[in-house]
């Protein structure tokens, strides 16, 4: 039952990816990042990593999906394009992929995964007992990244003040 | 028992995908869903493994997410001011850096 689940779980993603590889639409592309993104959770659920899980839904599909229909929606003109774009270097494109593709699945076939020693799966608590001890130093370089990107995504994007003070 | 090999196979075809995305697609916020799509798919790599070797490939997948929401915020942010300046966001018509 569970490996069902996974590999239907899967399914969807990839066939929901190639959808976004494959549409003229923006919005619809968006809209099927969504049910990627899903997906991948799906995975993370079976692989016993609830808290990320958890995590990408809000970030992922609450944050990072919302600000690119933001995105589409502010570079498009009201009514007139209809959210349609093309596609170029179809060709290329292919072959940089499946060489990309069939190196990693040459790579992974040949990893010997049986030589992993397993220390057990971590629970929520290892997690934040980790973040406040061991990886304190990521953490907090990780909250100043935040707050640079913040602030810089609003100079860059924000409008010029000088300008239009001046008109 | 799902074996860690099919985590992998996953990531690695949608890596791919994200791959071409990248490479074909023209709209800046196509490319962009690419790269969202590449860094996910190098996350299922690192919870694959975070259920046999422990807690640290979280960690690692934690902050991944976290650039990636940084990186968005940042290059939605140049993307919005690309199109105010060229009235598009068709990479290949953005080819100039000044007026």
């Amino acid at each position: 039952m569970t490996e069902i689940l996974f590999y239907s779980f899967a399914f969807i993603a990839i066939i929901s990816a190639f959808f976004i590889l494959f549409t003229n639409n923006v919005l619809h592309a968006a809209l099927a990042l969504i049910i990627t993104f899903l997906g991948v959770t799906a995975l993370y659920v079976f692989a016993h990593a609830e808290f990320l899980a958890v995590t990408q839904i809000m970030i992922y599909v609450g944050g990072i999906v919302v600000l690119i229909i933001f995105g589409v929606m502010l570079t498009n003109k009201a009514g007139t394009s209809h959210y349609k774009t093309g596609s170029t270097h179809r060709f290329m494109g292919a072959v940089v992929a499946i060489g990309a593709m069939s190196m990693l699945i040459y790579g992974i076939l040949k990893i010997n995964f049986k030589a992993i020693e397993r220390v057990g799966q971590g629970g929520i608590e290892e997690l934040g007992v980790g973040l406040m001890t061991g990886y304190v130093l990521p953490f907090e370089l990780a909250a100043i990244l935040l707050l640079v990107a913040l602030i810089g995504a609003a100079v860059i994007a924000g409008q010029d003040l000088k300008n239009t003070e001046n008109k | 028992m799902i074996p860690i090999e099919h985590y992998y196979l996953v990531s690695a075809v949608l890596f791919a995908i994200g791959l071409a995305i990248v490479i074909t697609r023209r709209n800046a916020v196509l490319v962009l869903m690419g790269i969202e799509l590449m860094l996910n798919a190098a996350n299922i790599n690192f919870i694959a493994i975070s259920q046999h070797a422990g807690v640290p490939g979280q960690f690692f997948a934690l902050f991944v997410i976290v650039i990636a929401a940084a990186e968005v915020a940042v290059a939605l942010a140049i993307i919005i001011r690309v199109y105010r300046h060229f009235k598009t966001i068709n990479l290949d018509e953005v080819n100039e850096i000044k007026d």
